[in-house]
């Protein structure tokens, strides 16, 4: 289907210079490559080198060393924050695991209607503002909200939901959904359908043929999913603040309240440095799982 | 894949309360915005329309609003003339291993934590005097706009045939006039959908905007969430309400109109 590109049909350059000029007369291209300075400027001024500045800050604020770091991994309090954030990041992609993985798996074997629905339903999310799901939530689950009365009837509570964990939980788990669902479908969408019928002709009750070949083969996107969910789940701010409490805080929270609390840079920075790293090293943890499983299935996906 | 009719019924009902939570607890601010009660009990036991009165009247909403939509449309400006210059530039820069290296860094600030960039950028507004600007802004926002015009522009690029500009080119057209009458139509799909994205981008940003805000100029996400913070204010509710209908419109003229072009 492909037409010969321009390079397959140039002939072959004889010599010098005079043919490095007509080469470029010949190659087109669709524009300059300077085309990309404005943009990359503004990253450099405004992304990189703020972030290289508050690295910066970090082993330079108030005095040059690495006292921030030293304040960091003595007190204790620190810890409990970080250990804090790791469990509400791992409970998230836990819990959106546990909710996503029927409603993809129930995508891949639903009609192409039934298809396209799921995913409006899962796409709206992304352009409904975080401050307005975070809201909502905050009406539904307070004291006296919709969530309380509704367990009242059923005999339970009333429960505090907000301006604690839960309330963080459930916030998070809503707004992450879709992280979860989008690679998980991806995933399941690749896995021949056929080898799960091959186990059940061969004799497999449902359960296992589901279980022992198809679990197995949509492990990708349980993986990257999960991954997204969890990096994601790190470094989030709007919910915490608004459903969570002060005496709660997760690490994002903390390093407002140094910064723009008390005036704390050095020690804010130290924080999201840490935040930095270990949500780049998951992200190449990431990649490199993503890039592995490509190149696992790669060509047979193709064939489907 | 067979399954037994229970299994796939009791899946359907699964996905069915999962769907129900991604979409339905968002829609509570909708009935809220009518309440006639000064509090945020849920469900309303009576309606009224002061809360609307309330926020197209008082002028630190009105502000916030106009300021929102005034910000997010120059981002938009910004956002989908640098995004699509770096896409061309990108495509066409020889050296792929540079190209390459541009590209993640105009892409990074996506995958930062927003928090992480609040307060590098307060920083560095602190010290050039830009909180509370409208340049301050545009240009924050206009750092997590530009990835997403960036990616769907390289996207229909990726379709696009470089001898029809060859051809323009070829023809006598200038390399402007060949952009313009050539490739940005042909493209345009890729360009429209970079732009809805940057001002849905730029209209909920709330993480930097509380940190680059200042008493002078703040946007609707920014007083809100001061709003939230500090009281129970039906208000909030309206200005949800008018937040979701601006974004669910855009989004679906966008979708429309990319639908028609597609159809001539």
């Amino acid at each position: 289907m492909s037409l010969p590109t321009l390079d397959t049909v140039r002939p072959e350059p004889a010599s010098g210079r005079t043919d490095r000029a007509a080469d470029r007369k010949r190659r087109f291209r669709p524009g300059p490559a300077w085309l990309i300075l404005p943009a990359l400027a503004l990253a450099a001024g405004i992304f990189a080198y703020p972030l290289a500045e508050s690295m910066w800050t970090s082993v330079s604020d108030p005095v040059l060393g690495f006292q921030n770091y030293q304040w960091f991994a003595s007190d204790s309090a620190n810890w409990v924050i970080l250990g804090r954030t790791l469990w509400i990041a791992l409970l998230s992609a836990v819990i959106c695991l546990a909710l996503a993985y029927p409603y993809a798996y129930f995508m891949t074997i639903s009609s192409q209607k039934m298809k396209t629905v799921l995913i409006v339903i899962v796409l709206i999310p992304f352009w409904t503002s975080l401050m307005i799901r975070s809201f909502a939530w905050i009406i539904l689950l307070q004291d006296t909200g919709l969530v309380n009365e509704v367990l009242s009837w059923v005999g339970l509570g009333p429960f505090s939901m907000i301006r604690n964990t839960t309330g963080i939980l459930i916030g998070m788990v809503q707004v992450l959904l879709p992280f979860m669902v989008l690679p998980l479908y991806s995933a399941m969408g690749n896995v021949d359908l056929r080898l799960v019928q091959a186990a059940a002709s061969l004799g497999a009750r449902p359960s296992v043929a589901f279980f022992k070949i198809f679990v197995p083969l949509a492990m990708p996107g349980v993986i990257s999913g999960s991954l997204l969910v969890f990096i994601q789940a790190l470094g989030f701010y709007i919910t915490p603040a608004l459903l969570g409490s002060p005496s709660q805080m997760l690490i994002s929270q903390y390093i407002y309240v140094q910064v723009n609390g008390q005036l704390q840079w050095g020690r804010g920075s130290v924080l999201g440095v840490l935040l930095l790293v270990a949500t780049l090293l998951l992200l190449g943890l990431l990649a490199l799982l993503t890039k592995r499983s490509k190149r696992h299935t790669g060509d047979d996906g193709d064939l489907i | 894949m067979k399954h037994r009719p229970l299994t796939r019924s009791l899946l359907g009902i699964y996905t069915a309360l999962v769907a129900f939570l991604l979409v339905a607890p968002t829609l509570v601010v909708i009935p809220l915005g009518f309440t006639d009660k000064a509090s945020l009990s849920f469900p309303p036991t009576g309606w009224s329309t002061r809360w609307y009165t309330n926020f197209f009247e008082d002028p630190a909403w009105t502000s916030a609003f106009g300021n929102s939509i005034l910000v997010a449309v120059i981002v938009v400006i910004v956002a989908t003339s640098f995004g699509t210059a770096a896409a061309v530039g990108i495509r066409s820069w020889k050296r792929r291993r540079w190209a390459k290296a541009a590209q993640v860094l105009v892409l990074a600030p996506l995958v930062v934590p927003a928090i992480i960039l609040a307060i590098g950028i307060y920083a560095l507004f602190l010290r050039f005097q830009l909180l509370g600007t409208l340049i301050g802004f545009v240009a924050a926002h206009s750092i997590l706009a530009i990835p997403f015009v960036l990616v769907s522009v390289t996207a229909a690029l990726a379709g696009y045939d470089e001898r029809l500009s060859t051809a323009a080119a070829s023809l006598g057209a200038s390399r402007w006039n060949a952009f313009r009458t050539v490739m940005l139509p042909l493209i345009m799909p890729g360009v429209v959908s970079g732009a809805l994205f940057a001002f849905v981008t730029s209209f909920d940003e709330v993480v930097l905007s509380i940190f680059i805000k200042s008493p002078y100029l703040e946007t609707l996400p920014v007083k809100m969430y001061a709003s939230v913070t500090r009281d129970t204010d039906p208000t909030i509710a309206a200005a949800a309400t008018m937040i979701m209908l601006l974004t669910t419109v855009i989004i679906a003229v966008g979708l429309l109109s990319m639908r028609r072009r597609k159809h001539v």
